[in-house]
């Protein structure tokens, strides 16, 4: 293996993280506040196929972009009202979430099958990107990647040096107590539900404008619901949830790249492919089975309905 | 005097069998509407959804034959939800079922004997129960959440079943296709009624259903699911075994799954192809709910479910509607009753100025 293809295999890296951080940083503000939104899966698809259809009919990715996360949004609305206003159950709001959010992208995007788009223009900064071996693989990116590291260190920011950070966590551990001295719960979660909904759809954003530049229907395969165990993997901190994110772009890339060159030990592509699903479950019990047991520090009220008694 | 919403006392049980027919309602409703918007005649398009697959015997035999495998699965998956196991990879299960029982007619493919057909039920059922084990064992020993794990398990199983059919288990007289030998008669499910495709899994489904009702209703260990799930303070208390309930569920609904997988392959389709189905073991989610998680329920609601899929095909050959709008459709009949649930909890009730000074 040359360097080059190692730095190569990097920026591909970079790029296959991408779409699960914006996602799983999403739900990790969501679950900071109290609410479990399995539905990231479905959000992330109406994210795609809206950044990928208004990027083909306007021919502006800004559009697309701006699109796919008021997409995304919507869906999460439609969640909140139901759990959060009519106090459904949020594990089957969230799954029907997923399951409309499938059949909707697979409605709306299918006129757009087949249809190439532009590959979001990538940043080049003069100077830096011109740096070997640095300059491709920290300054040739497109903006939503610059974007998710800086919302990485903005969620962090914000969740542990703001005050409205503060009412948000406080909201996520003690709903009645928020309550009680005066925080309206209903709304901190809402705010924090449209938050997720939003990093979904650019999520997906990224995953049609960018890492696989078309659509094609569940497209996402399953990366919502590695973002939903990611958020877990990092015991709802920001900076573990990076380190995670891209752990397992790498794993997803070595797998393609194993593909590609012919496979490992004569395994077929379908074993190699199971890698970043087997991934998930295993890293999911070393999580729960090691050392640090018992202080996975899951919000105290995440995935109770909670109402203000009047 | 001003409107108040406030907690019912307790959920009323009669609105709870109301809602679902409400939610059906206004899922046709937001159907009537979201085919005006794409351009079509609503009411014909309503018409070939819901009606005109329903007007011939073959058509019931098909609703009969698509509900089965939904009955089943939903059955089994319900009992977890009601003790709060969240069993969501049943499609997982389903396939390492079907490939399960599908190894057997493979293995002894060219063989004639009427113990092959049971074999491959029992190979299906325990196929699904040792995939389901997996998020169990995970769920009990080390408290992993089974939602994640059962999840990611169904991607792993679909990848399986292509690496088989792809590869060893490919028809050598397929001209390449990948998919297995079609089974021989001995390992296909008999036809019940002449000219269609009804086959004895539909009969079973029934069976099913009505067994797990006793089971919930008249015997402990239906009670014991009920509590852990309702109250699982009182459910420590009382001694109930959590573990072993999270077990039976996962364990129940895996080998229902894997049944459920084995008849569609030794019933409609007939062989192994990539893809078995059109995503029953996440429809039955939302089959479960609709039929309030209560067996008989599940009936009820499987059929129409099921109506929504050969609705969907239907309406696609008649009007030219896209396929993705039975997707639509289900997603929005799980949220219209999940928002529905509300009135079940919650009452608006007029309260008087005067015991407003008095509450205040």
């Amino acid at each position: 293996m040359t360097f080059d293809s190692t730095v190569l295999i990097l920026v591909t890296v970079i790029s296959a993280a991408t779409p699960l951080l914006y996602a799983a940083l999403g739900e990790l503000v969501v679950e900071r506040s109290g609410v479990l939104n399995l539905g990231i899966e479905g959000m992330m698809l109406v994210g795609a196929v809206t950044a990928f259809g208004v990027t083909v009919t306007t021919g502006s990715a800004a559009l697309g972009i701006l699109a796919a996360a008021l997409a995304g949004a919507s869906m999460a609305l439609a969640f909140g009202i139901l759990t959060l206003s009519l106090t459904s159950n949020q594990v089957a709001t969230g799954l029907a979430l997923t399951i409309f959010g499938i059949g909707l992208s697979a409605l709306v995007g299918s006129g757009f099958v087949g249809i190439p788009v532009e590959r979001l223009h990538r940043l080049q900064i003069p100077g830096l990107s011109d740096l070997p071996v640095i300059g491709p693989l920290l300054f040739e990116h497109d903006v939503l990647v610059y974007l998710s590291v800086l919302a990485t260190a903005g969620v962090a920011w914000f969740l542990t040096r703001t005050r409205a950070g503060m009412i948000l966590r406080a909201v996520g551990e003690s709903d009645v107590s928020a309550h009680s001295i005066g925080y309206d719960v209903i709304l901190v979660r809402y705010l924090a539900v449209l938050f997720g909904g939003m990093m979904a759809g650019l999520g997906g954003a990224f995953l049609s404008l960018s890492y696989t530049p078309m659509w094609a229907e569940e497209m996402t395969a399953g990366r919502g619901w590695i973002a939903v165990a990611l958020v877990v993997f990092s015991s709802w901190r920001p900076g573990r949830l990076f380190l995670g994110a891209y752990l397992f772009g790498g794993v997803t890339i070595l797998q393609l790249y194993a593909q590609g060159s012919g496979g490992i030990l004569g395994l077929p592509a379908q074993v190699l492919s199971m890698m970043p699903y087997v991934a998930t479950i295993v890293v999911l019990a070393i999580i729960a089975g090691g050392p640090w047991k018992g202080r996975l520090d899951a919000p105290a009220c995440l995935g109770k309905p909670f109402r203000p008694a009047t | 005097m001003s409107l108040r919403i406030e907690a019912r006392p307790e959920i009323s049980r009669r609105l709870l069998y109301v809602t679902p027919v409400l939610a059906v309602a206004l899922t046709v409703l937001a159907g009537f509407l979201l085919f005006l918007l794409m351009g079509y005649d609503p009411l014909a398009a309503l018409y070939h959804f819901f009606i005109s697959p329903l007007a011939s015997l073959y058509g019931l035999s098909e609703l009969a034959v698509k509900a089965a495998p939904l009955i089943i699965i939903g059955v089994g998956l319900a009992m977890g939800f009601r003790a709060s196991v969240w069993n969501i990879g049943a499609e997982g299960q389903l396939t390492v079922g079907a490939i399960a029982g599908g190894g057997i007619a493979l293995v002894f493919w060219g063989q004639d004997g009427t113990w092959i057909l049971p074999l491959m039920c029992l190979a299906g059922v325990l196929g699904g129960m040792a995939y389901a084990a997996i998020p169990a064992f995970l769920k009990t020993r080390l408290d992993v959440n089974e939602i994640l794990t059962s999840l990611m398990l169904t991607y792993v199983a679909t990848l399986l079943l292509s690496m088989l059919v792809y590869g060893p288990w490919r028809d050598p007289d397929g001209f390449g296709f990948p998919q297995s030998r079609l089974f021989m008669d001995s390992a296909l499910l008999p036809i019940i009624l002449e000219g269609t495709r009804l086959h004895l899994g539909v009969a079973v489904a029934l069976f099913v259903a009505v067994a797990a009702w006793v089971l919930m209703t008249r015997t402990v260990i239906g009670f014991q699911i009920k509590v852990v799930g309702q109250a699982p303070a009182a459910a420590a208390y009382a001694g109930f075994h959590r573990k072993r309930v999270i077990w039976l569920c996962l364990l129940t609904s895996g080998g229902l799954a894997g049944l459920a997988g084995l008849f569609e392959i030794a019933g409609p389709i007939g062989q192994l192809i990539p893809i078995l189905t059109p995503g029953y073991g996440f429809t039955a989610i939302i089959v479960a709910f609709l039929g309030r998680l209560h067996p008989l329920g599940i009936i009820a609601s499987g059929l129409l479910v099921a109506l929504s899929y050969i609705g969907g095909e239907n309406a696609q050959v008649e009007v030219g509607l896209p396929q993705a709008v039975t997707g639509v459709f289900q997603g929005l009949l799980l949220f219209f009753l999940l928002a529905t649930d509300f009135v079940t909890k919650y009452r608006l009730r007029y309260v008087s100025a005067r015991r407003e000074v008095a509450r205040a």
